[in-house]
């Protein structure tokens, strides 16, 4: 059994940074409040993802060297609110640096640090039930590359039915993508909005009256379609719920 | 002005019609699949065996090839190597053209929609008639098919009750059993006068030179056996090890495709019939056709020929889901054609299809033979940098973004800049006015949140330094 960390590093992403810090400030107290101590890299950017997924290698090697160069300089658990971001680091630093068998290992040395955030709060602290308490009836959505790419299913949906009052809502079609994609959202904008319309129908044809996900990615684009849908569901990142559960 | 891709997607996005032919077909598929391929005993191991014969079967492809050959010709077929389409039609043309043969039935075949060879047929004076169904009601419709399985996946039964009323004159009905009927009546009739079938094949195996089909309909079998000359069109890469091989990917195959546990008909062919044997052609003659797929071969996406054709990754994708095949534009739709058509007709002239994705990754999930598409696409979309020619704002930007990335301070410094830049334009947390670039596309289906008055780092620091 490895002992319980202490300490972490929050790897706040972009999007927490430039457009969400809210949910950044979500994580870092529900993660003191389980009594760990959070650290910030401040010379952190951007894992490289955009250019990555565009087909600029080159430009994201440049942006993932200065990330694993960062990190490596911290010590502990690398924590990582968001799926995508974290499967960024943790399988795709592989493709991008194959063949360099210098960046490979400090590639593979940070990867094997990192978490996303739920998956920290379940698979490494061993916690679901947070002792948190949030009315609301919350549909889940499974971002793709947490789910389909770090494996993670179940965590995210433990931590949200051990919070007293939560009532979890299934819905049709519920571990489908949701067409945010990246770059494809701005590139092929009709197929995205067609997908994202099948999701928020589906979700809104569900008893839920919250859309809770771990991808802020995701959740920035179903929200930009729930608003000018003028819908009243509101958007949560995980880290919010366990947040408001514990004031 | 948008381009072609883009056109056509936005036509299937506007039809409604064919949304409701795609859930029906796609549901009905994908969820008769995915419970089939878990419901095999070993699943996992299954899928890595098979897995483990194709890469073995690609990493010396010329030699089983070779020895393909050797088997085939020791089974009294005969044997030609077409390049392109282009050649494959001609050594077919030229088959028919030697013996006489004008009437033509054919088998599904995924490698001659690719060749066009109908189109080739028809044109030399030839009767040619499609005998899948679906196949039959797409030549009908004077169209192709949008799916690997399901030909006519982009059709609801109302439309084929309507186009069999309008084409060949029968009551409409939009029954499938009646309309199954109808086409029963008028393949039975073409069967019978038919002196050359052409089919495609699942498999060929290197072992004992098998040319493997399945079908449903039964229609396999009367074409490869009531003609007088059998024409298999094969792509280079179906080849399968052994027999013992061919028993495993016949069950993967099977549910992936259709949710059953073996199709209906499987057909072993091995060679022409034998002077003591009542029936099967006469002559057999086997095509192989590379038209691109050595160039593949050479690649970073090479691993895609080992895509058994089964149309999982079609059924499971939510773009294909959303748009249908015929917006892919080419013989291949869905995730399996992003990387096969860029592949064998050319990235320039297909390199929207590559970028068309999500990386959802729901069709890596469902493969039988475990393709790691999203990986593939990624790696297209590399090409597409590396080799085309790209805008050169995207490729400036891009420079910068790798620049700045690497430099915190310029990086904060040019985030804040268009924090600021956005914030201009927006009113209660949402950007109103029009943007340029990236964030057009974007507001086009939904609004965007603007960004925030102080960063995380900024609330972080201020609390570092009041607590």
């Amino acid at each position: 059994m490895q002992e319980r960390p202490k300490k972490v590093q929050l790897f706040h992403t972009c999007l927490i940074n430039e457009v969400y810090p809210e949910v950044g400030m979500s994580v870092v107290r529900v993660l003191e409040r389980l009594g760990i101590e959070v650290e910030v890299p401040l010379e952190q950017t951007c894992c490289g993802q955009p250019a990555y997924n565009a087909g600029f290698q080159a430009d994201a090697r440049t942006a993932a060297r200065h990330t694993i160069s960062v990190l490596q300089r911290t010590e502990g658990p690398i924590v990582i609110p968001s799926g995508s971001c974290a499967d960024m680091v943790v399988h795709q630093y592989e493709v991008l640096f194959y063949g360099d068998e210098e960046w490979l290992a400090k590639a593979h040395g940070v990867a094997q640090r990192c978490h996303e955030f739920s998956q920290f709060l379940v698979d490494v602290l061993g916690m679901t039930g947070i002792g948190a308490h949030v009315e609301a009836k919350i549909a889940y959505h499974p971002s793709c590359h947490l789910l389909r790419g770090l494996g993670v299913r179940d965590q995210p949906k433990a931590l949200l039915r051990a919070v007293e009052g939560v009532e979890l809502v299934e819905f049709r079609e519920q571990e489908e993508c949701c067409g945010f994609g990246g770059m494809f959202s701005v590139k092929n904008p009709e197929i995205s909005g067609s997908m994202m319309d099948r999701k928020l129908a589906a979700v809104e044809g569900s008893a839920a009256d919250r859309l809770v996900s771990c991808d802020l990615g995701c959740l920035m684009h179903l929200a930009g379609g729930l608003n000018r849908r003028r819908s009243s569901l509101k958007t949560q990142h995980l880290a919010q719920v366990l947040d408001e559960g514990l004031r | 002005m948008i381009s072609p891709f883009q056109e056509r997607v936005q036509a299937a996005l506007g039809d409604r019609n064919l949304h409701v032919a795609l859930d029906r077909a796609t549901a009905q598929l994908g969820g008769r699949q995915s419970m089939a391929l878990s419901t095999l005993e070993n699943s996992d191991l299954v899928r890595d065996v098979a897995r483990r014969a194709k890469m073995e079967i690609l990493s010396d492809l010329g030699g089983n090839l070779k020895r393909f050959e050797g088997q085939l010709l020791a089974n009294g077929a005969q044997v030609h190597w077409a390049e392109d389409g282009r050649q494959a039609n001609r050594i077919i043309l030229e088959i028919a053209k030697q013996r006489g043969l004008k009437r033509v039935v054919k088998g599904k075949s995924m490698a001659t929609e690719e060749t066009h060879l109908n189109a080739a047929l028809a044109k030399a004076g030839l009767e040619v008639v499609e005998t899948d169904l679906g196949e039959y009601i797409v030549q009908l419709a004077d169209s192709r098919p949008s799916h690997i399985i399901l030909p006519i996946a982009h059709m609801t039964r109302e439309d084929v009750g309507r186009l069999m009323e309008q084409r060949i004159g029968v009551p409409y009905s939009d029954d499938p059993r009646t309309l199954a009927g109808y086409a029963r009546e008028k393949l039975r009739d073409a069967f019978l006068r038919a002196d050359l079938g052409i089919t495609g094949a699942n498999f060929g195996v290197v072992q004992t030179g098998t040319i493997c089909l399945v079908t449903n309909e039964g229609n396999g079998r009367m074409v490869t056996t009531l003609p007088r000359v059998h024409v298999v069109v094969m792509g280079i890469e179906k080849l399968v090890p052994t027999m013992a091989d061919l028993d495993l990917f016949l069950k993967i195959l099977a549910r992936s495709a259709t949710g059953q546990k073996l199709t209906a008909y499987t057909t072993l062919i091995r060679g022409p019939k034998k002077p003591d044997e009542e029936s099967g052609p006469e002559e057999l003659h086997v095509v192989l056709l590379d038209n691109g797929r050595s160039r593949i071969l050479a690649g970073e996406t090479a691993e895609i020929l080992g895509c058994i054709r089964c149309g999982a990754c079609l059924n499971a994708c939510p773009i294909y889901k959303n748009i249908g095949g015929h917006a892919y534009g080419d013989t291949y739709p869905g995730p399996i054609g992003a990387i096969v058509t860029p592949g064998l007709r050319g990235l320039r002239d297909w390199n929207e299809l590559p970028g068309a994705s999500t990386l959802c990754g729901a069709c890596r999930e469902v493969c039988p033979v475990r393709l790691d598409i999203p990986r593939m696409l990624l790696s297209l979309r590399k090409d597409c940098v590396e080799q085309l020619p790209n805008p050169l704002g995207l490729r400036i930007g891009m420079k910068v973004y790798g620049m700045f990335a690497s430099r915190p301070a310029l990086y904060r410094r040019l985030a804040k800049l268009g924090r600021w830049f956005l914030r201009a334009l927006a009113e209660e947390g949402w950007v109103k006015k029009k943007v340029p670039g990236l964030a057009a596309g974007w507001m086009r289906v939904r609004d965007l949140k603007a960004p925030a008055a102080m960063t995380f780092q900024e609330l972080w620091r201020a609390r570092k330094g009041g607590g």
